[in-house]
């Protein structure tokens, strides 16, 4: 064969394909034997165990669709588009339990199938089957990384979310009089529920124009400096919403660190417990409490 | 820039706009005191409800200008301050201590009522 600037080219490169055509060839193949690979995969699978959360049925629907994403993302490089198909896999399947090390095993997996396949069908030509894993290799891993990073980051999509709704329910600002609101706080602070916290209370001072809060930590074991010093920046940050904060319930632990930090206590209203900080705040509010009868 | 003082009897209120430059500040801090000793006040609200940052410079203007109306004789009072920078604003420690706050017009007036019997 001769070139059209009148060189030849050697015997072996007249063998040689394009990299985009090795690639066609062993898609071509890969499609042919679309039911028996795919079968082989699903075989594999259950063997080792993966997926145990789906029934066999499910196993084979996720799997045609997965089979067809793989070798589509071989074909076309588009491998943007696989990783939000990945995503969106993973939105299914992560309910259902299934972890990051099934999803990982199940794309090796079928890398190992389609390139035991390969071997079989190049085995006579030891060079071009050379050429064809060159073609196949770095994008099979390319794939096998894409589908992994897809399903991690719906994961912590996921978590983030759940612990977004975790901190918004658990720090509830309630209203339990006029002008006063009491924000009970269990748990483990640390300082972006700190941070969440004192957003939540400041809107919800305007929202209810509060003049008093009693903000309860009875419930929180120990906070570090960085938490201290939030809690006095709410404190601060009320008062120039003109709202009075009284801390109650604070632990021997808790007294220690503020203590220790230096916290201006003529800046911190604090009262033993919750019941005396509402009777305090009450007293603030102008209000008497008057027992008027025997509980029946 | 103009900022429009309002006078409700014996009190003053100044609503801040959202762009003050440091050189309307300034004017603000003398222009203030100017009007408490023209109209005998007792007492000057500050509404800072449309400004949506505080810096430090701000901050102290504000201070000074309660230090100076009470050499007079007369009340302070900043209100209208919003969470996001109220928020801001401890953090920089920026904690407009000595100065009295409410949460808006309405709020300060109430609590000058309520001074203005105490001390009658």
């Amino acid at each position: 064969m001769a070139k059209r600037d009148g060189t030849s080219l050697s015997p072996e490169l007249k063998q040689a394909e394009e990299p985009s055509e090795l690639l066609r060839e062993l898609v071509a193949h890969l499609r042919q034997n679309r039911t028996q690979l795919r079968e082989e995969w699903v075989v594999r699978i259950t063997e080792t165990r993966l997926l145990t959360a789906m029934t066999k049925e499910e196993i084979f629907a996720e799997a045609t669709s997965v089979y067809d994403s793989y070798v589509e993302a071989l074909e076309t490089e588009a491998f943007e588009a696989l990783q939000a198909y990945a995503r969106n896999l993973s939105e299914r399947i992560i309910p259902r339990g299934v972890e990051t090390h099934e999803v990982v095993g199940i794309v090796l997996l079928l890398r190992d199938v389609l390139a035991r396949s390969l071997f079989a069908k190049y085995q006579t030509d030891f060079k071009k089957l050379n050429r064809i894993l060159d073609a196949y290799e770095p994008a099979a891993n390319r794939i096998a990384n894409t589908v992994a990073v897809g399903f991690v980051q719906e994961r912590e999509r996921v978590i983030r979310q759940q612990q977004e709704a975790i901190r918004e329910l658990s720090t509830p600002v309630l209203q339990v009089r006029e002008r006063l609101l009491i924000l009970p706080i269990i748990g483990v602070i640390d300082p972006q529920r700190a941070r969440q916290l004192t957003e939540q209370l400041l809107r919800g001072i305007r929202t209810n124009r509060a003049k008093v809060v009693v903000i309860d930590i009875t419930g929180v074991a120990a906070m570090d400096l960085t938490v201290a010093n939030n809690l006095v920046q709410t404190v601060e940050a009320s008062r120039l919403l003109g709202a009075t904060v009284i801390v109650t319930g604070l632990s021997p632990e808790i007294a220690q660190t503020l203590v220790t930090i230096g916290v201006d206590l003529g800046k911190m209203n604090t009262v033993g417990d919750l019941q005396g900080g509402i009777e305090q705040a009450e007293r603030l509010l102008g209000y008497k409490v008057e027992k008027l009868a025997e509980p029946r | 820039m103009e900022v429009p003082i309002l006078k409700q009897g014996a009190v003053l209120i100044a609503t801040f706009q959202a762009a003050l430059s440091d050189a309307d500040l300034n004017q603000l801090r003398m222009g203030l005191v100017q009007q408490v000793v023209k109209f005998r006040s007792r007492a000057v609200i500050v509404d800072v409800t449309a400004m949506d940052v505080m810096d430090s410079f701000a901050s102290r203007t504000l201070r000074e200008i309660a230090h100076m109306i009470r050499l007079r004789g007369a009340e302070t009072v900043i209100v209208g301050i919003q969470p996001e920078v109220a928020f801001a604003m401890v953090q920089l420690g920026l904690t407009l201590e000595g100065v009295a706050t409410a949460l808006d017009l309405e709020e300060g007036l109430a609590y000058l009522n309520e001074k203005f019997k105490t001390t009658n």
